[in-house]
């Protein structure tokens, strides 16, 4: 296919995820690849998707959601088999962005070896969580990125532990940069995907993504949701460059926790007590207030 | 670089490397690179080397060498790894993933016991435990079989009509630690014998495929048996490798099996790796006495030489099998194999032997109080355990 290779238009930036793929209504995985595609613009991507929810959005064999050329790694994987292809293709003076798109538990969980690994060394490709925090294709279970007091299906009485904070652990990679990304939030995000795409080396991206079928959610009122979490402090907007420059992009702005909380029944019927997400918050943003005082991006 | 005194292990790092470096024509070649005993000296060596058209990257697990393997071939390069026991174990996923996605990688396997307890000495266990991962298994008996083998895997395991992985097995210590009088090849030689690999399903703009995403049965079972097709390609297509490397490189390695002794042979011993050597001496000491007994290399063990051994045996009356792991609840692997390839033998008494577990020195004594065992049986039985001294 030589279209492969002109550039995409802004008009028509549904090149990585084409229609047909078999995310569940009101996915964050859809719009997101889609602003993904937008934001790389004329760079054409090799995609590296480990198994999560991102590999069943293909659709079975011989079809494919994915316009561009995709490997499915093994779950704990992506980082490794993206180093290989990255190495090659620079060393083929092929510059094309290589990209991970894992979930949370790829992510936060069983590739974190994995993933410090290619950070340690530095790896040119850019490493996309979509974070549900939930493992959504097994059918609902915890991750080390499911907040604290959730119901899931392997934490029946709420979850007793605290989300991993999977920026922190990253930005002490000292990698060249390390965001987070809101669908709420699209000049933020298309702005930090460019900035990732202009980058060298490893980049991280973190996308809080609302998933329905996990969170018990209004499919139509998911990047609402994400508009609140940003809003009352819980999923915090920024980004860190080199490790040790940050920048806070929104702070909160007032949104009530209990508009978000109230919308999800993995919250709602763990009967979630609001005052531990509110001590998880403020404690979340002293630490961002002191990182940002101590190492200044501006 | 001509006729070397080297260890095995060295051999094996210096064949990879030329075999990396002679796709700088192509993709160049890409490895995933981690320590365990005793096939640390490879990857050691492939970090040392200085590609032109390479990267060896020192990754966290074997779990993530063969994933760098696996992106570097997908990304059409040449790609190579080594590890062991443990570290094939731990690898395991991932050896299966390079199988099923027909990427022609060469891995060395320097075959040592698997632990708890831990044992660092030889025992074939580990790589004959990958033996349904859908990669060709090759086992060495010595230094220079090792290094012909190495460049054999890549000629076949990158041929459009096998397109597979290939694992090369050695033994831990007794090969890899000891050093032998090797024919090392030059770079020149190599560049002729193997040509610039190619990937036909390498990740593309000009094609945008997703490679393993999701597939029904039918398309599984369509697959596995392509798989069973390449497999049976093997012999056809490394007689063509054996031929051509002869031109090239002046010597005939072996092919599937080494049949020594076995036309009129009534007892016939099998073995692979080292121990073959040990037993050709007691076959061969046998023989100057009269004694109608041969040998059987097994060197190719996947795809299965069936129709190799069922020539190798057309004497034979007892069939002994040496074997140097153990599949707890059934016997020896390669036991199993053969003994289901001999169920179009049923005069013959095929009796396995489980001997040297965990490393144990296996000398010429034993393998002769093994053979009289044999020669004394009216009916085969249940694996036998022949403890060794050491
Ligand atoms: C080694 C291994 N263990 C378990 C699985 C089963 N598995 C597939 S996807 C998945 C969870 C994925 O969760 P996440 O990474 O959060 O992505 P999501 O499905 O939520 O999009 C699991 C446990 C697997 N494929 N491989
Ligand atoms: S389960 Fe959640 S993450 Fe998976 S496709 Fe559905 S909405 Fe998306």
């Amino acid at each position: 296919m030589s279209t492969a290779m002109a550039p995409v238009s802004k008009t028509h930036c549904d090149n990585v995820l084409r229609p047909g793929n078999t995310n569940c209504a009101g996915c964050g995985m859809s719009l997101g690849l889609h602003w993904l595609d937008e934001a790389l613009s004329e760079e054409r991507p090799f995609m590296v998707i480990p198994a999560c929810c991102g590999i069943v959005t293909a659709g079975a064999f011989p079809t494919t959601a994915y316009g561009v050329p995709t490997a499915a790694s093994t779950f704990a994987s992506s980082p490794a088999v993206a180093t290989g292809i990255s190495q090659i293709l620079r060393m083929n003076g092929e510059e094309n962005p290589v990209i991970c798109w894992a979930g949370d538990g790829g992510t936060y969980d069983i590739g974190i070896a994995t993933l410090s690994a290619a950070a340690e060394r530095n790896e040119d490709m850019i490493y996309v969580c979509y974070d549900n925090e939930i493992y959504g294709n097994t059918g609902g279970q915890r991750s080390s990125a499911t907040p604290e007091g959730v119901r899931t299906s392997t934490s029946p009485r709420g979850k007793v532990e605290q989300k991993k904070d999977m920026m922190g652990i990253m930005a002490a990679h000292r990698i060249p940069y390390a965001a987070t990304l809101s669908l709420a939030h699209r000049d933020d995000f298309l702005r930090k995907v460019r900035i990732a795409r202009e980058t060298k080396g490893f980049r991280f991206l973190l996308m809080l993504s609302p998933c329905p079928t996990g969170w018990k959610s209004e499919p139509a009122e998911g990047i609402d949701l994400i508009r609140t979490a940003v809003g009352c402090g819980l999923f915090p907007l920024y980004e860190v460059y080199e490790g040790l420059r940050y920048r806070i992009n929104a702070r909160p702005d007032g949104t009530p926790l209990e508009s978000y909380i109230s919308r999800q029944k993995r919250y709602t019927a763990a009967k979630v007590d609001p005052q531990l997400i509110r001590n998880f918050i403020s404690e979340q943003w002293r630490y961002l207030d002191a990182m940002a005082r101590a190492f200044p991006a501006d | 670089m001509g006729r070397e005194l080297v260890t095995g292990n060295y051999a094996a790092g210096y064949t990879l490397a030329l075999a990396g470096e002679a796709n700088r024509s192509g993709r160049g070649c890409g490895a995933g690179a981690y320590p365990i005993t005793p096939q640390t000296e490879i990857v050691e060596y492939l970090r040392g080397f200085e590609f032109t058209k390479g990267a060896v990257v020192p990754v966290e697990s074997e779990h993530s060498a063969m994933g760098v393997c696996i992106g570097a071939a997908l990304a059409g390069a040449r790609s190579f790894t080594a590890s062991s026991s443990n570290g094939l174990a731990y690898m395991t996923e991932n050896v299966f993933a390079a199988g099923y996605y027909r990427l022609p990688i060469v891995m060395i396997a320097v075959n040592r016991t698997l632990g708890p307890p831990w044992n660092i000495w030889v025992d074939q266990g580990d790589s004959l435990a990958l033996r349904d991962a859908a990669w060709l298994q090759f086992y060495t008996e010595s230094h220079q079989e090792l290094v012909d083998t190495i460049l054999l895997a890549f000629r076949v395991g990158e041929d459009p009509r096998v397109l597979l992985p290939v694992m090369v097995a050695e033994d831990g210590f007794v090969t890899s630690h000891t050093q032998m009088i090797v024919d090392l090849p030059e770079q020149e030689l190599v560049d002729r014998y193997l040509p610039p690999c190619r990937v036909p399903h390498q990740l593309t703009h000009a094609r945008p495929t997703t490679v393993g995403g999701l597939t029904w049965p039918k398309e599984t079972t369509h697959h596995r048996h392509e798989i069973q097709e390449a497999m049976e390609r093997v012999p056809e297509v490394l007689a063509e490798a054996i031929n051509e490397f002869e031109q090239v490189f002046g010597r005939r390695p072996h092919g599937a099996l080494s049949a020594e002794y076995t036309d009129d042979a009534q007892t016939v011993l099998i073995a692979c790796n080292t121990m073959t050597r040990t037993l050709r001496r007691v076959v061969e000491e046998r023989r100057a006495r009269g004694e109608k007994i041969g040998l059987i290399m097994q060197k190719m063990f996947r795809p299965f030489p069936r129709q190799e051994l069922l020539r190798a045996v057309t004497q034979a009356q007892r069939v002994g099998v040496l074997d140097r792991n153990y599949s707890p609840g059934s016997g020896g692997i390669m036991w199993t194999e053969i003994a289901a390839t001999l169920q179009h033998r049923p005069d013959i008494l095929v009796q396995d032997y489980l001997v040297g577990l965990g490393g144990g020195d296996v000398t010429p004594q034993d393998i002769s109080a093994i053979v009289d065992e044999l020669q004394s049986r009216q009916t085969a039985g249940d694996p036998v355990w022949k403890e060794v001294a050491a």
